[in-house]
């Protein structure tokens, strides 16, 4: 009972994951033209970019707070929660892929969406080979806090920008977010959707906690071989 | 504040002209690589091909030119800075007299690339006009990346890993605007284009100023 007590929401994490699989898979979905029974993956690749955006968002809280109070802890979530969202982008793209593999015969188009994607990839990629690049401890927690917040603000305005600013794309939800253009989807498959993206957030901190975990035991690891 | 930032520009300028490095030194790779362009594409060049490599020669000389501006203040100078001046004093010079310098080398650049690749700019008011606002876009986001990047190993590589992503946005707009420049748009079809960049610097210089202080400190 005690595990329940503290772990309640990653078994609802998972209950949700399942019926998502399982209801996805199987539940009826509208027949469009090209896109087809494709359409599943949309609580697939969808709850991908969710779960990062969500994910990133908590990086950006985190190293804010570290500005803020300059507590190590801080620092180390900020980075775990950055190594989720490249995960769960990385992720997002190769569902994305398939996906246009399926309906646009290509994996990877020239669109400003995906290439907006593959920016917000590099962006955070780079976050970590700054840390890389700084041997000590509180210069690097500065440094890459700072430039989390920098690079988070201008991935937002360049991903709410950009997609205006084409004149045409083939990725849906023309202006801005697609997934946040939820009024048109199918009421049938809206049982499904919120669900996915309800297990997909849950499932995001289930693994920055497992991650920011990892990192505290990797530091006690190198405290003690230290000494 | 605006009589500090005066004097530190002021001192940017004076050391610029006692070393000559940034300008001499940006200026040859500017027509450096002008002139490796102009052989590899064995003089002829269509003006898509002429806009883009305009831009990577123009970005990958801003990003020489202001990576030097953090790097070369020394340990002590920065100290000495830290006793005299607030940071927002400092990074603003910065950006002022980056953004100068910049626009000064991109003007050059323009004329180096007009002698080498031939003058295809229809409406020079627009192109001019896209590329100083670009230069000073560039010289926000870079002195903040280059402060950044100048307190870390590997600065080069890890200034330009830094600053593309983020100067990406501003680039593609301007590339968009100069291309069109270049057909002969008027200003009023691409003013939404221009604010957008203007957007995108004052939305970067906010940032700068809200940011350097944290790195500033040793």
């Amino acid at each position: 009972m005690q595990f329940l007590k503290h772990n309640w929401w990653k078994l609802l994490g998972i209950l949700l994951l399942i019926y998502v699989i399982f209801g996805g898979l199987l539940f009826e979905v509208p027949a469009l033209p090209v896109v087809q029974q494709t359409i599943r993956n949309i609580y697939f690749h969808v709850g991908m970019w969710f779960a990062m955006m969500f994910i990133l968002f908590v990086a950006l809280v985190y190293s804010i707070r570290y500005l803020r109070r300059f507590r190590p802890i801080d620092d180390q979530k900020a980075l775990a929660a950055v190594k989720t969202g490249l995960v769960f982008g990385v992720f997002g793209l190769v569902t994305g892929m398939i996906w246009a593999k399926a309906t646009w015969g290509v994996f990877w188009v020239n669109d400003p969406k995906l290439n907006g994607a593959a920016v917000g990839m590099l962006t955070y990629l780079a976050y970590l080979l700054l840390r890389g690049s700084v041997e000590d401890q509180d210069k690097r927690a500065r440094l890459a806090a700072v430039y989390n917040v920098f690079a988070f603000v201008l991935f937002f305005v360049f991903i709410m920008i950009l997609p205006r600013m084409a004149t045409a794309s083939i990725h849906p939800g023309l202006d801005g977010n697609p997934a946040l253009a939820t009024g048109d989807l199918d009421p049938r498959m809206r049982m499904v959707f919120f669900p996915a993206m309800a297990g997909w957030f849950i499932f995001a901190w289930w693994v920055f906690s497992v991650y920011f975990r990892i990192g505290q035991v990797e530091e006690k690891i190198k405290e003690l071989s230290e000494n | 504040m605006v009589s500090e930032i005066k004097a530190l520009i002021y001192k940017e300028i004076f050391l610029e002209w006692q070393q000559k490095f940034a300008f001499n030194g940006v200026l040859l790779y500017i027509i450096s690589t002008v002139f490796v362009g102009y052989l590899a594409f064995e003089g002829t060049i269509g003006t898509r091909a002429w806009n883009a490599l305009f831009w990577i020669i123009l970005l990958f000389a801003s990003i020489n030119a202001i990576l030097k501006s953090f790097l070369m203040e020394g340990e002590g100078r920065m100290l000495y800075y830290y006793t005299l001046s607030s940071p927002h004093g400092v990074i603003n010079a910065k950006i002022i007299y980056n953004a100068v310098l910049m626009a000064v080398l991109s003007l050059v650049g323009f004329f180096v690339f007009a002698v080498f690749m031939g003058d295809v700019v229809q409406n020079k008011a627009l192109f001019f006009l896209n590329m100083i606002l670009g230069v000073i876009g560039f010289s926000a986001v870079l002195s903040m990346v280059s402060a950044i990047a100048s307190k870390a190993m590997n600065n080069f590589t890890l200034m330009a890993v830094l600053s593309f992503p983020l100067v990406l946005p501003l680039l593609l707009v301007l590339i968009r605007v100069s291309g069109a420049a270049m057909q002969g748009a008027v200003i009023s079809e691409h003013f939404s284009d221009l604010l957008i960049i203007l957007l995108l610097t004052g939305i970067t210089l906010v940032l700068s100023n809200l940011l350097f202080p944290y790195i500033w400190k040793e």
